[in-house]
């Protein structure tokens, strides 16, 4: 009796002793990998923030470029960046949550969801310099939009639906269906039901998904290239038709193709730095946003 | 009297109660057509995703086709040199896809054990309060634009590999490499981990109730549990970096030849396209040429989603039956 205990308590067998150690080594393993990653980031953020900090100030966030882009400030980055990815969610906003109610609240698993899940899942994997090559035959050739706010709006927005899909869909799992089922009894028909329980229900969620889009549209650079944005405007846009500058295609060129690449190094920094906090920070509101309604959600 | 009084009364109120009942049937129709109208409208909604795929894959074909007029297929993709701009022009994309498979190769062997590693540790190992601290820290990893990831590696990584190794530059396949695991290493570890974390409970406590310890039970039972998943999210961060642009357009340092050393530089599909779309001439055959480049890299990534895809739902693990 006491020796059964014994094994089963795994005292005094040198076997159980080798397997916890090999454990232990094991999970050290997973921790520095998973330190690795936080460092990673940390490394990155730290570099950009030291060499970037000191070329932000009130002229550098409110002026244009001056002198062939080697002084002056990124106002026009900044005005275009948020042209581009406001535009590019107005767009990918209604279609993608009424395609995530399509498919969470009226589809039936069957083959064609199966079809569009996978278009969906083979959309958010296309290759974000092929939606530029998309967007300059379709947006800018075909339909004569030129290289514009408006092509390079709804080709990001081409980019960020998969994203905003993906969230909508979440949002809605989230929503319990005992609402559903409860305002389907009081009469309410599944369209009633949709738009006044399970909408509000999930549209905090949704919003997440909609932020996430944003910092997605606004991070990215290959889509625009050939279809939004140029070197150097000197003004702002005044209309959808008007070719601008953005954030990311302006780090860029003062990184590769500017004539003063290590003149111009300050500001290449500060530009990679406006454009973290914008991305970053629009995720984290949304990262903390989330987490607190899950926890709403648990309780 | 009073009782037939009653019994009339009664009588018309369900008269009127039957008519309301007929404009409330036909209300009832109108709804249930309005009804019917909304699901389709929004089932066409749901097509656009679908419809976008097919507009990529129709325009590219139709701006990139042309080039094979030109060149053969065959010359096109095994084709040692991609001279686009010289006289006569070459079109040869060999280095290209050569440079794209080498820099995913290399990355992914960086990527995937850092990934799964960092998700096991997440989904099993950490406790409640660290994983919610690195799982918001691995999300803004993801959320990090290309373009900074490449200054990155321009500016630091780049000077610093040059002086360590003593090479010529530090803008190279390594480099590239590097940045590109950077990329999906937050694409493969919050996949992984969502599959390793919705392994049933009950064949873990099955597992360490045989005596198992719990390294021995994610070795044994939860990885091969989700291995379908974690399979799939491997397959998607290689896909995110044979077509990320930004990083090999940026250090991966431009070199249209065939590597023989992980030092030298590189010009992998993306690259190409990106660099020099804005120099082609519009619709002439180095135009052409790109977007045939194009097609070929939509392809690769086509087909590592699809590969994902089939391994998702082939494999998928329905209760402990297929363990």
């Amino acid at each position: 009796m006491k020796r059964t205990r014994a094994a089963s308590t795994g005292k005094g067998y040198p076997l159980s002793h080798a397997r916890k150690t090999i454990q232990k080594i094991i999970f050290s393993l997973l921790r520095v990998a998973a330190a690795i990653n936080g460092v990673a980031l940390l490394v990155l953020v730290f570099f950009l923030v030291k060499n970037g900090w000191c070329a932000i100030n009130w002229t550098f966030l409110t002026q244009a470029p001056t002198d062939s882009m080697t002084q002056g400030g990124i106002l026009p980055c900044i005005v275009g960046t948020l042209c581009l990815s406001l535009g590019a969610i107005a767009i990918a906003l209604p279609i993608g949550v009424a395609s995530a109610i399509y498919l969470h609240e009226y589809a039936r698993p069957g083959r064609l969801v199966r079809v569009i899940r996978l278009g969906i899942n083979n959309l958010a994997g296309v290759p974000s310099v092929v939606f530029g090559l998309f967007g300059l035959a379709f947006f800018v050739t075909w339909l004569h939009f030129g290289v514009s706010i408006l092509a390079g709006a709804l080709t990001l927005g081409a980019l960020s639906l998969p994203v905003i899909i993906g969230a909508s869909e979440e949002a809605l799992r989230t929503v319990p269906q005992t609402y559903r089922e409860a305002s389907l009894a009081l009469g309410a028909t599944k369209w009633q039901t949709i738009y006044k329980v399970v909408l509000p229900a999930a549209l905090p969620g949704i919003l997440t998904g909609a932020i996430l889009g944003l910092s997605r549209a606004a991070g990215e650079t290959a889509p625009i290239m050939f279809t939004a944005a140029v070197f150097y405007t000197p003004q702002l846009p005044t209309s959808v038709f008007d070719e601008i500058m953005a954030l990311p295609y302006h780090i860029y060129v003062l990184a590769t193709a500017g004539t003063e690449i290590e003149a111009t190094r300050h500001l290449q920094y500060g530009t990679a730095l406006v454009l973290i906090i914008l991305v970053l920070g629009m995720n984290l509101i949304a990262i903390i946003y989330r987490s607190r309604l899950r926890r709403r959600m648990h309780l | 009297m009073a009782h037939l009084l009653y019994l009339l009364e009664r009588r018309s109120s369900l008269y009127l109660k039957k008519s309301e009942l007929i404009i409330k049937v036909g209300m009832l129709k109108d709804r249930q057509q309005r009804e019917r109208y909304i699901k389709k409208l929004f089932f066409g909604v749901a097509l656009v995703s679908i419809t976008i795929l097919f507009l990529i894959v129709f325009f590219l074909f139709i701006e990139g086709v042309p080039i094979f007029k030109v060149v053969s297929i065959k010359d096109f993709l095994f084709g040692r040199y991609w001279y686009p701009t010289s006289d006569p022009p070459d079109f040869g994309i060999f280095p290209l896809i050569v440079a794209s498979i080498a820099v995913t190769a290399f990355s992914s062997t960086l990527a995937i054990p850092l990934g799964v590693m960092t998700a096991i540790y997440l989904a099993e190992v950490a406790s409640h309060r660290l994983r919610e601290l690195v799982k918001p820290i691995v999300e803004l990893l993801a959320a990090l634009p290309s373009v900074v990831i490449g200054f990155f590696g321009m500016v630091i990584v780049a000077p610093f590999l040059q002086n360590v190794f003593g090479i010529a530059t530090g803008l190279n396949l390594f480099n590239a490499s590097l940045m590109l695991a950077f990329m999906s290493i937050p694409t493969i570890c919050s996949l992984s981990e969502d599959a390793i974390y919705s392994v049933s409970q009950e064949i873990k406590e099955a597992s360490l109730a045989l005596g198992a310890t719990h390294w021995q039970t994610i070795y044994r039972v939860i990885i091969p549990a989700s291995l379908s998943g974690i399979t799939t999210a491997i397959i998607l961060g290689m896909s995110r970096a044979i077509g990320e642009t930004m990083v090999v357009l940026m250090v991966a340092g431009g070199a249209t030849l065939i590597p023989t050393s992980i030092f030298d530089p590189v010009r992998p599909l993306p690259a190409s396209i990106a660099a020099e779309m804005a120099e082609a001439p519009f619709r002439s055959d180095h135009y052409y040429a790109l977007f045939a480049t194009g097609i070929v890299l939509f392809l690769f990534t086509l087909a590592f989603n699809m590969i994902a895809d089939h391994v998702a739902h082939k494999y998928k693990q329905v209760g402990t039956a297929t363990l």
